[in-house]
């Protein structure tokens, strides 16, 4: 240990700046107006504790963990740099599952060590270790099928007759497999119970559809944090238990906000898979009627108010420059126009606000659900665009179908509505929605981008 | 050396902290915090490098190399999408000030 000035002591005192660092910079990401400075108070802790790490007692392999640690620190920067603001949350997924099957392997290392040397943990530690591996390892492959499923790898969302109950059965294997090394520890218990818990994450987000994914995302945030936390106990590392438990507790209380704001229970978004199958709603359709881009730009260039609804379709066509575009035109017409933001719209609750600020959207245009939607029969024309679920009536009007209680933006309480939408197909979460069909609704189907192109230059040759 | 009791009562209090910390979140800011608190588990990667310094087998070190370079992933990732999403912060600064007179 050396003396009072030793190096392990230095190693400890930047782990506690770094816990205090991230405990601030977590605090100030959580308010609007020091959200930005929050980061860079995280990083600096990071970049402290890493720093410091080098210098930790009897270390070795160092060509290996500096080849490992600038591949992945370059890749990763320049992956996150040239992602588009609209991939965002799958890019958050799949760094997320990173950390998760890092806390993983690290794990199943030390029950390596445990297994095959004298080495001997404690029981608390053998226990941490293990649940750590199997919450790591949910993390890391659940998210990566959460990345492939935002990322459009996956389309489809595999569900099959008792999938719950075979899910449930699988997940008490691998605990019951878990609790198998435990009392035998040898290495290819340990190979087992780490692949049984990797197959688990699959299983259990295969069926889970794209609509409920950020939910899904966030909880394996939370599992990370857990696993960190754990695998931060069987190191003996303070910055490790700390921030991950941090992120834990964090994790979990965001799953439920964002549950919340979409009017689901956790439970239900695991087990309840939605969409598709049931169609109880698809009863009385009728005719979509179709308009052109120039009519409907006279439309709305002759309104007093506009209400702009955008949704996922507008961020997938990056159309929300050419959109801005269009809102200052119609400003500049006389019109009073406001963009209505859901809580989910985008991928993740927040992300519509994010995409329009990239647009140079202003703040005070931009409304929630509860403030715009008493305001929404005061409006000439509603224009919803690439936006399905969130505004489909159903959700209000159909106690049979499986979006039902989940608040909308009623946009049909409006005297028109433009819906700028790519296709006639349903939406994210496979409901027909009758919003279509109304007879005060027109439809102005093509990419939201070329779309937003004819409204504009339809307001051009006014 | 963090043992017994006092792990327990690290773990609750960090769990406290986390839990007050994100209560009053406006929804506005919900992807960025998740964006935030996932760079902040980055730290995964003192863990990793500790392991694999003190890796021997081949076995270990092939597990040791991957932590290492997951848990930088996370880390390096983590951070440049959360000060992108953030950065969309910056352009209100109108709306700034109009917080800043409440």
């Amino acid at each position: 240990m050396g003396g009072f000035f030793s190096m392990s002591l230095l190693i400890k005192v930047s782990y506690f700046v770094a816990a205090v660092l991230f405990i601030v910079g977590l605090r100030r990401m959580s308010a609007p107006a020091t959200a930005r400075g929050g980061i860079v108070w995280a990083g600096v802790g990071m970049v402290i504790a890493t720093l410091a790490t080098f210098g930790t007692d009897g270390m070795h392999n160092q060509v290996l963990i500096i080849s490992a640690l600038a591949s992945a620190t370059v890749l990763a920067w320049i992956s996150g740099k040239k992602v588009a603001m609209t991939d965002m949350p799958q890019m958050v997924a799949l760094y997320n599952g990173m950390g998760g099957g890092s806390a993983a392997f690290i794990g199943a290392m030390e029950l390596f060590k445990a297994a095959n040397t004298a080495h001997s943990m404690s029981p608390v530690a053998t226990t941490l270790a293990l649940v750590g591996v199997f919450i790591g390892g949910i993390s890391l492959s659940g998210s990566l099928i959460a990345f492939g499923k935002l990322q459009g790898l996956i389309d489809k969302r595999y569900t099959f007759p008792g999938q719950n109950i075979f899910n449930a059965l699988f997940a008490i294997a691998v605990i019951a497999a878990g609790v198998y090394t435990y009392m035998h520890m040898e290495t290819m218990n340990i190979w087992i119970f780490f692949g049984g818990a990797l197959v688990l994450g699959i299983l259990m987000t295969m069926p889970i559809g794209g609509a409920d994914m950020p939910v899904v995302i966030s909880l394996y945030n939370a599992f990370t944090g857990l696993a960190v936390s754990f695998e931060g106990y069987v190191l003996q590392n303070e910055a490790m238990i700390i921030a991950g438990m941090l992120v834990g507790a964090a994790g979990t209380l965001l799953t439920q906000l964002m549950a919340k704001a979409m009017n689901r229970s956790l439970g239900n978004v695991l087990f309840g898979s939605m969409g598709g199958g049931e169609s109880a709603s698809g009863g009385e359709q009728g005719e979509m009627k179709e308009v052109e881009g120039a009519d409907a730009a006279i439309m709305m260039a002759y309104s007093e108010r506009v209400i702009i609804v955008p949704g996922y379709g507008l961020a997938v066509a990056q159309a929300q420059h050419k959109l801005w575009e269009l809102t200052q035109m119609l400003t500049n017409n006389g019109v009073d126009v406001k963009f209505a933001i859901h809580p989910v719209a985008g991928r993740m609750p927040g992300h519509m606000n994010v995409l329009l600020a990239e647009a140079g959207v202003p703040y005070d245009m931009i409304e929630d659900m509860e403030d715009i939607n008493p305001q929404f029969n005061q409006a000439d024309v509603a224009l919803v665009i690439g936006a399905n679920d969130v505004v489909n009536p159903a959700a209000r009007d159909d106690p049979g179908s499986s979006i039902y209680g989940m608040p909308i933006l009623e946009v049909d309480n409006s005297k028109n509505v433009i819906v700028i939408k790519r296709g006639r197909g349903t939406g994210f979460a496979g409901i027909q929605n009758g919003l279509f069909f109304k007879d005060n609704t027109k439809m102005l189907f093509g990419d939201a981008q070329e779309a937003v192109s004819e409204l504009i230059q339809g307001m051009k040759e006014l | 050396m963090i043992d017994g009791f006092v792990a327990l009562y690290v773990f609750m209090l960090a769990a406290f902290v986390g839990n007050e910390i994100i209560s009053k979140v406006p929804v506005v800011l919900h992807t960025p915090l998740m964006s935030g608190s996932n760079f902040i588990h980055g730290i995964v990667l003192v863990g990793a490098m500790v392991a694999l310094g003190h890796a021997d087998t081949q076995l270990e070190k092939v597990f040791g190399f991957i932590a290492v370079f997951l848990g930088a992933g996370n880390a390096a990732g983590g951070y440049v999408v959360t000060e992108r999403m953030l950065e969309m912060f910056k352009s209100k600064k109108k709306d700034k000030k109009a917080e800043g007179e409440k």
